[in-house]
């Protein structure tokens, strides 16, 4: 039972964000599936000396794309917003493009647990993977 | 030449153009403030680019994860008597409640433990002047050795 609108809403949120576009993220979304692309750029590094991608970009990529997918498959209106996360850095992330999945562990009524994963060139050699958890409910008006 | 300058020196010296060798950090504006042996504070100013939804005006939870990422990687590497290159083994958040739109977020990173292949960290991103915290973490980092640089082999001890 798939949402139609979701990937358009999803689509429209990750077009007007302006850390997405900072980042440089894409998605390829077929129905409530998604893989996220991230096309390299200088900007990216985190070490001129080892031309590697640096982690907190990766984190980056890895929570937006583990946030979006918990989105395609949950039924609320605003985005989920992340309670933790653990990022494993598995392989030195090379200068090329980066792809990432996600899988939701569990979908509860409040809290979603996901895991993400991420590689480059090879999809059986994981450059980084994520575990999170996201609260999938409506935020409380700010008092 | 006699003075031989230990790393936390030569990192405090560079502070400044020590970011400009990490185009990420630079791209979100992070800056260092202060180095301690195996403390690191840092800090960054709220920016359009780095907000998830224009809507909130709310900085995106992956400026925080570089932040602290980067801070951590620095905190362990001021903690070290020789130099070694580090790499991120796992980085854990946990996010107390949103940055607020507008304000700088500081944050500081502790290295409490150095092994000979692991070092420890915890950090902690807040707005100044305020005790709510935004987000905390922890985290490991491998000691990796530079190239053509062999450990000292242990000492056997005599019997």
């Amino acid at each position: 039972m798939t949402d139609t609108a979701r990937p358009e809403k999803l689509t429209r949120f990750l077009a007007a964000s302006p850390f997405v576009k900072t980042l440089g993220m894409v998605c390829d979304i077929k129905g409530d599936e998604m893989t996220a692309i991230l096309p390299f750029a200088e900007k990216l590094i985190g070490s001129t000396a080892l031309r590697a991608l640096h982690g907190g970009a990766i984190g980056s990529f890895l929570e937006l794309t583990a946030m979006s997918q918990v989105y395609l498959l949950s039924d609320i209106d605003t985005l989920p917003r992340p309670i933790n996360l653990t990022i494993d850095y598995l392989r030195s992330a090379r200068a090329e493009p980066l792809y990432a999945r996600a899988h939701i562990t569990k979908m509860g009524r409040r809290i979603a647990n996901v895991r993400c994963e991420a590689w480059q060139s090879h999809r059986d050699k994981p450059v980084a993977s994520l575990h999170a958890h996201f609260l999938v409910t409506a935020p409380e008006p700010a008092a | 030449m006699s003075h031989n300058p230990t790393i936390l020196e030569t990192m405090r010296e560079n502070m400044v153009n020590v970011i400009s060798l990490v185009p990420w950090a630079q791209e979100i504006g992070m800056q260092v403030i202060s180095i301690e042996r195996g403390k690191v504070s840092g800090k960054l100013v709220w920016s359009d680019h780095l907000v998830a939804d224009p809507a909130t005006g709310i900085v995106h939870g992956g400026v925080i994860t570089s932040l602290l990422d980067n801070l951590g990687g620095m905190a362990v590497v001021s903690a070290l008597d020789n130099f070694r290159t580090t790499a991120t083994l796992d980085l854990r958040i946990d996010y107390m409640r949103p940055a607020e739109k507008g304000r700088d977020i500081a944050a500081t990173a502790e290295c409490y433990h150095v092994t000979k292949t692991v070092a420890f960290i915890n950090a902690r991103a807040y707005h100044p002047d305020t005790e709510k915290i935004i987000a905390s973490a922890s985290g490991a980092f491998a000691l990796n050795s530079p190239k053509g640089w062999t450990a000292p082999k242990p000492v056997e001890p005599k019997t």
